[in-house]
């Protein structure tokens, strides 16, 4: 495999990976929480490698991850007290935490070769040259084989417990009162994360797995209402954002990672403004739509009323300013698409309600009442 | 006392100090609002989306004037800041999942553009690392005196607009119901909040700038139960552990001025959250138990005239 193909594959594996418990935290409110996961992992990171003086132990990662872990039980230990919101408490404990790897990296670990930058940005280009040998073969790409096994531990545990973590999800209640102890699960779900997290720093730097956990699930929620799809959409966007990320970054010669979350960003922003159902466009054509329906409904309904003293055309802006508070822009629009639309007509210069128009205004009442 | 001594003497201690002070007093201010809005990681997205901005200002002009610098670093964080509001409000993706999505995604904008400017342009590794981590030994008295100015602007706006901010913070839709503007009102706190982290990044980076809104805030908050005191407090806070971080940093060796800042404002809240009368966790343990005290704004006393 050429070098580039193989830093393409790492990108769609870690993007893959990051997707998979990504559609939980979105849902479950813990966005937030995977960046401060992120970011707290340093100092697990520092004293795990001034420990085993190497990046690739596996203990490493456990005693990052297990710092993950500790940050969301502070998280949560703080809240508890009751004297700090959550999301202060967050803002709180990661800052914290990663002051304290920063402060023993500077003291402690200035002559090993660790940056804090290669831990906060990665470099994805740089995954071939870290190969993985057994017995003088070539195995492939070190992280190749990291984010496999992390790719398929989150979703051996997504498969192995949906049906649970999407009722604790949706019903933590439920989930409690069925056995399914959600607390638990909880914390099975934030160790995945800081997994994931602590494994994909190399490639990729901390701060843009929090794009690749949160950008596909949240890009995926305004396109399904259903988890199985949105789970599914998710990890087709990350392997779109490695491909497209990669190419861009080729063509500017520049960070891969960076372009990935670029592209994600990008992403969502085009499924935010068009998006068929949730979009914005949607959104405003709908609203738009139901202003526009209530308007001729009421509209209707003025006209139809007995107790209606006639209305002239030369006088409509004026009495449904009067009466609804109308613009007259609004009006006179409203009055020629009713008139298209055959809802109303004009009587000897006064405005009146067609057969069909008497029918919308009965409509209108039935709601009404 | 040869701190003492050097924090008068000494040009970049004497600086350095400044600055963490004027940055702590501006953060801790500004942050109570955040803090009271819930919007405490509104701080951590902006910071994060002012890297593009300020790549994108140097592409632009080719200038490394702090200005220029600056007001690249704010617009690109007020657009993330408003893209935010823009995505909660309007769908149904959650305020924290559109708050993670903005920050990173431009970061990694940010990230494209500085890498880009490094290798086409001979932009050196030191640029980014300064932003990343801050740079606070790199203060000269220039750029005390932007950080003065801007943040000084910001501060008086916020006690011009005193009651105002104070509706939004505890109940905007009262305000909405005088027929204030209180979408515009929160556009310009926004803003408020946007200068104050702008002006902190060159002192502790990126990544720790949440931490000087929200800490001071959260540690003032402890004390009391009034707005007025609160925000003088925090303000008080944030100057203090930011000219406390400044000089142990200086007095040991390898130990790097932002996250001294920040461990020092965590001991604070620490402190805070412990010992507070009433509030505090050891006064609680110790005193018959009285109802819990509330995170919330429910046991601020808003009707205070002293506050207003």
């Amino acid at each position: 495999m050429s070098p580039q193909a193989e830093v393409q594959l790492v990108a769609a594996v870690t993007a893959v990976a990051c997707a998979l418990p990504g559609a939980f935290l979105v849902l479950r409110r813990l966005s937030m929480m995977s960046d401060a996961i992120s970011h707290a992992i340093l100092p697990g990171i520092v004293v795990g490698f001034m420990l085993t003086e190497s990046l690739a132990s596996p203990l490493l990662i456990a005693g990052a991850a297990a710092t993950g872990v500790l940050t969301v039980v502070l998280v949560e230990r703080i809240e508890g007290t009751g004297l700090v919101r959550e999301d202060a408490a967050i803002g709180l404990v990661f800052p914290v935490l990663f002051s304290i790897g920063v402060v023993l990296l500077a003291r402690y670990a200035s002559d090993v070769h660790l940056d804090v930058d290669a831990v906060l940005l990665g470099e994805l280009a740089f995954v071939p040259f870290d190969r993985l040998e057994w017995g003088g073969i070539d195995l492939g790409p070190r992280a190749l084989w990291v984010m496999g096994t992390v790719l398929l531990l989150n979703a051996a545990f997504l498969t192995a417990f949906y049906k649970e973590l999407k009722l604790s999800t949706f019903d933590a209640q439920l989930a409690a009162t069925l056995g399914f102890i959600p607390g638990v699960l909880h914390y099975v779900l934030m160790s995945l994360v800081s997994v994931t997290a602590v494994s994909a720093f190399d490639a990729v730097g901390s701060i843009l797995v929090v794009a690749l956990m949160v950008a596909p699930p949240a890009t995926a929620y305004l396109l399904t209402d259903r988890l199985d799809r949105m789970i599914v959409l998710s990890a087709g966007l990350g392997v779109g954002y490695a491909l497209v990320g990669y190419a861009g970054a080729a063509a500017l010669d520049a960070s891969i990672a960076g372009s990935m979350a670029t592209v994600a960003g990008l992403l969502f922003g085009v499924t935010l403004v068009a998006a068929p159902e949730r979009g914005l466009v949607a959104t405003w054509r709908r609203q738009h739509r139901h202003t526009a329906r209530f308007s001729a409904q009421l509209l209707a309904a003025y006209l139809a009323n007995p107790s209606t003293p006639p209305v002239p055309l030369s006088e409509a802006s004026n009495r449904l300013h009067d009466r609804f508070g109308w613009l007259p822009s609004h009006t006179q629009a409203l009055i020629s698409d009713l008139r298209d639309q055959d809802l109303i007509t004009v009587r000897s210069g006064h405005l009146a309600c067609t057969e069909a128009g008497q029918q919308l205004a009965d409509e209108a009442a039935q709601h009404a009442a | 006392m040869d701190l003492l001594y050097e924090l008068v003497t000494d040009y970049t201690l004497r600086t350095v100090a400044l600055g963490a002070a004027l940055l702590g007093m501006v953060g801790g201010s500004l942050g109570s609002y955040a803090v009271l809005r819930g919007r405490s990681l509104i701080g951590d997205a902006v910071a994060h989306a002012a890297l593009p901005g300020i790549a994108g200002a140097f592409l632009l002009t080719g200038s490394m004037n702090p200005l220029v610098l600056m007001l690249g670093a704010a617009t690109t964080g007020l657009a993330a800041a408003l893209l935010v509001e823009t995505t909660a409000h309007t769908t149904r993706v959650p305020y924290d999942s559109a708050l993670a999505l903005m920050l990173s995604a431009f970061f990694g904008l940010g990230l494209v553009l500085m890498t880009y400017l490094q290798r086409h342009a001979g932009a050196s590794q030191a640029g980014l690392d300064a932003f990343l981590f801050g740079q606070a030994a790199a203060l000269v008295t220039r750029d005390v005196y932007v950080m003065a100015a801007l943040g000084g602007i910001a501060l008086v706006m916020m006690l011009l607009l005193w009651k105002e901010l104070k509706l939004l913070s505890f109940n905007p839709d009262f305000g909405h119901s005088l027929g204030l503007p209180m979408q515009l009102l929160n556009g310009l706190l926004t803003t408020l909040i946007v200068v104050a982290i702008v002006i902190g990044l060159q002192t502790v980076g990126v990544v720790l700038m949440s931490a000087v809104l929200i800490a001071p805030t959260v540690a003032a908050r402890q004390w009391t139960n009034r707005l007025g005191r609160m925000v003088a407090l925090a303000a008080g806070i944030g100057a203090a552990t930011g000219v406390a971080g400044a000089v142990v940093s200086a007095s040991m060796r390898n130990l790097p001025t932002g996250p001294t800042i920040v461990l020092c404002m965590g001991a604070v809240v620490a402190m805070s959250m412990l010992l507070a009368p009433e509030r505090g966790l050891l006064w609680r343990m110790g005193g018959p138990r009285t109802a819990a005290p509330s995170s919330s704004n429910s046991s601020f006393s808003t009707s205070s005239p002293a506050d207003s």
